[in-house]
């Protein structure tokens, strides 16, 4: 009996150290679900790796959350969508050397039968108010994403504060978003690469594109050494300079999902 | 890792095919859930039996502590631990934050008061057997704490298997302190939340076909173990 | 009252002015007994007399609401130091769930006996009760008597001073019980000083050399056993033999 339990224990032990990773050259990477979830990361980091010899690890949250975690110097780099607060996160000392690293776009979806008529229309402003009009469903992320601070972005610009039972915030990510909304048919705005690479479609479809105000840029920016001392520093800039690299955009514009391109290369 | 629409038909291809990813992740979660239990289980069982063993002030008010632990949401411990080993926390300088260790600190965090308050209830009721021989055999209380643990093994057993299955299961707590990075701190709950948000619902559930089974798989070992040794141990 | 004490420097039990309260009930009161070392004694009396608190009190389980245990012929002043001298057998055994040898290893390592010394000894004392061949055997699947074997041969191995026995037998078939019956006697002769209860009068005559009557907690008699039997001094005595009193 108590060589068995001894066993165990020795096997819980083997468990507990045995796989431990050993890759010693890594930084840690805060990014938005809208990447991680499409799989670019894992097209662009294995190329990254071959030329550099470093890890990336991608902590995939709401660039709200993504942008607290750098705050905290729980992150080495960041990779975001949210430009105003970007600028305000380097701005406050916290980040350092924004660079404009790749784009998509936002897009709108609802259900196929399209109750507030939104097909049709020019611009994202109209669909919006006709959204509010018809008081048709709205799905809201409601998380401090990138994503959610562009749409109530564009609520504002449309004039109209979103409010009722039409309106549902729903305190998640883009791929939970994109489940309820399929789920009660709503109306719901998304990027271009979780859509994509999504599949639980139901009767959701894209309704509206290409609006200059659903532009969507990406930004990488560097946790500033200053705040915080562990941050990686020298390996975290490799990673930032190779994204803006000729290499590094091409890795980007490569990524394609079910032959479509997601992300375009945006250095300057 | 392989994807098609029936959620059964997908985990018998994750099964079969031996998918190296999903190996990784089942692996992680193993050892991360393991370990933690094997962690809690090291200080709670002691624990548990030292709380039903000595007469203390405050002692009904930690019991009930325990208890209410037991319900402690993952998300919560997640949060706490997340906030302690965050850079900007206390223990910020061992850069523990978004690695299995701190999945594992986490984990132990929600098993503990499972094992321990279980473990408690187990010890007092063989203590009310036992008392009076163990006393007259000269057993003091901290000695007796390892011979009515060993005596109670079967019972604590179960409890302990009650905090694998905690462990195994919970999403919350190892996604805010691991973070979800592929390959390094992706685990099954955490593979589940990811394909369930891509929206790729047949995978998704045939990962948690693969995790019940996992974990059936883990509890019958168990429990076979303790059959054998209890029908030996009478 | 005759003086047993035979050598010098073992414990005679001395009960000065011993009561207990639980709660607002007390359930024993004021008993000064003085137990020679290597004595005999039986304690009788109805259920709910005090009998087995009485036992209790005086292997130091229990610490007395008023009066003292007392270790006549030692500086022992700590129960806990007097316990390790004595040894206490229950109605029901309470065995570890773990092997017959193990069982007995177990309480010697308590007293600090090397693992060598302690395997030898409790193969000797399973052997000396004829549960040898069930060393190996789980404890707890033993049958009833030979539980209760195994918590004497416990015992044994111990090498008491005094061995407390609470009603040994009293869940035993006759059988066990004679096996019972024959290992206090074995102890007696050894130089071990028995204390015990029970409720079988005719086991009470074989085995007693003097008899402590308790009654609703106090001590009525404290005489020698064959004096008990025949001439009763208090009435509730009398009416206890006659079958009168019994619950």
């Amino acid at each position: 009996m108590r060589r068995v339990f001894l066993v165990s224990l020795i096997l819980v032990v083997t468990l507990v150290l045995g796989p431990a990773k050993a890759s010693d050259q890594y930084i840690t990477l805060a990014s938005t679900t809208s990447t991680e979830q499409s799989g670019l990361f894992r097209h662009i980091v294995p190329t990254f790796r071959e030329a550099t010899g470093i890890d990336v690890r991608v902590v995939a949250v709401g660039t709200g959350q993504a942008l607290n975690i750098g705050r905290r110097g729980d992150a080495d780099a960041l990779l975001v969508h949210d430009r105003l607060a970007e600028e305000r996160f380097v701005d406050d000392g916290y980040g350092l050397d924004r660079r404009d690293v790749m784009y998509n776009d936002f897009i709108l979806i609802g259900p196929e039968s399209d109750p507030a008529d939104v097909a049709g229309v020019d611009s994202v402003l109209d669909a919006f108010r006709r959204i509010a009009g018809a008081g048709a469903s709205f799905a809201s992320r409601g998380d401090d994403s990138g994503t959610h601070r562009k749409e109530r972005q564009i609520w504002s610009e449309a004039g109209i504060e979103p409010a009722g039972r039409w309106y549902r915030e729903l305190g998640s990510g883009m791929g939970a978003a994109l489940n309820t909304a399929a789920g009660m048919d709503a109306y719901v705005l998304a990027d271009r690469a979780s859509w994509l690479s999504f599949r639980n479609r139901q009767e959701l479809t894209l309704l509206h594109e290409g609006d200059d105000a659903l532009f969507n840029p990406y930004g990488s920016i560097l946790v500033h050494p200053d705040r915080h001392r562990s941050v990686k520093a020298d390996l975290a800039r490799q990673w930032h300079e190779w994204l803006v690299s000729e290499e590094g955009q091409k890795a980007i514009a490569s990524f394609k999902v079910r032959d479509e391109q997601l992300f375009f290369p945006y250095a300057q | 890792m392989p994807s098609g629409d029936n959620a059964f038909m997908t985990a018998l291809q994750l099964i079969v095919g031996l998918d190296q990813t999903l190996v990784g992740i089942v692996l992680l979660s193993l050892q991360v859930s393991l370990g933690a239990v094997a962690i809690a289980a090291v200080l709670g069982l002691p624990l548990g039996a030292a709380i039903a063993l000595w007469r203390f002030p405050g002692r009904g008010l930690l019991i009930t502590l325990l208890n209410a632990f037991m319900g402690l949401p993952p998300v919560v411990a997640g949060l706490m631990v997340y906030l302690m080993l965050s850079r900007a926390g206390p223990l910020g300088s061992f850069g523990l934050l978004f690695t299995p260790t701190a999945m594992v600190i986490a984990q132990c965090l929600l098993v503990l008061p499972i094992i321990a308050a279980l473990c408690r209830q187990v010890v007092e009721d063989l203590w009310q057997e036992y008392e009076e021989q163990l006393r007259s055999l000269g057993t003091s209380r901290g000695r007796a704490i390892p011979t009515l643990l060993w005596d109670g093994r079967f019972s604590l057993l179960t409890a302990v298997l009650a905090g694998f299955g905690r462990a195994s299961a919970e999403v919350g707590a190892v996604l805010i302190v691991g973070g979800n990075i592929d390959g390094v701190t992706r685990v099954m709950t955490t593979a589940i939340a990811l394909e369930t948000s891509r929206g790729d619902l047949p995978l998704a559930l045939g990962l948690g076909i693969v995790l019940m089974l996992l974990v059936a798989l883990v509890n019958g070992a168990a429990y076979l173990v303790g059959e054998s040794a209890r029908r030996r141990a009478g | 009252m005759n003086d047993l004490h035979r050598q010098p420097g073992m414990l005679a039990l001395e009960l000065e002015g011993l009561g207990f309260r639980h709660r607002d009930q007390v359930l024993l009161r004021d008993v000064n007994l003085r137990l020679p070392s290597g004595s005999r004694t039986i304690i009788l009396g109805p259920n709910g007399a005090g009998k087995s608190l009485l036992m209790r009190l005086c292997h130091g389980l229990l610490q007395p609401t008023w009066g003292r245990v007392r270790w006549a012929g030692s500086d022992i002043q700590r129960a806990e130091a007097a316990r390790l001298r004595q040894a206490m057998v229950f109605q029901r055994p309470v065995l570890l769930r773990r092997s017959a040898l193990a069982n007995i290893e177990y309480a010697l390592s308590l007293r600090g006996l090397g693992r060598r010394a302690r395997r030898a000894r409790a193969i000797e004392a399973l052997e000396h009760f004829g549960l040898g061949h069930l060393a190996a055997r789980a404890a707890r699947v033993l049958s009833g008597g030979e539980q209760q074997r195994l918590a004497l041969a416990r015992a044994w191995a111990l090498e008491p001073e005094i061995l407390f026995l609470d009603e040994p037998t009293s869940a035993l078939d006759p059988a066990a019980t004679k096996a019972v019956e024959d290992a206090v006697m074995d102890f007696h002769r050894n130089g071990t000083q028995i204390v015990m209860t029970t409720h079988d009068l005719g086991q009470a005559h074989r085995l007693a050399e003097q008899v402590v009557f308790l009654f609703q907690g106090s001590v009525l008699e404290h005489t020698p056993v064959e004096g008990f039997f025949s001439r009763p001094v208090s009435r509730q005595a009398q009416a206890f033999l006659a079958g009168e009193l019994v619950w």
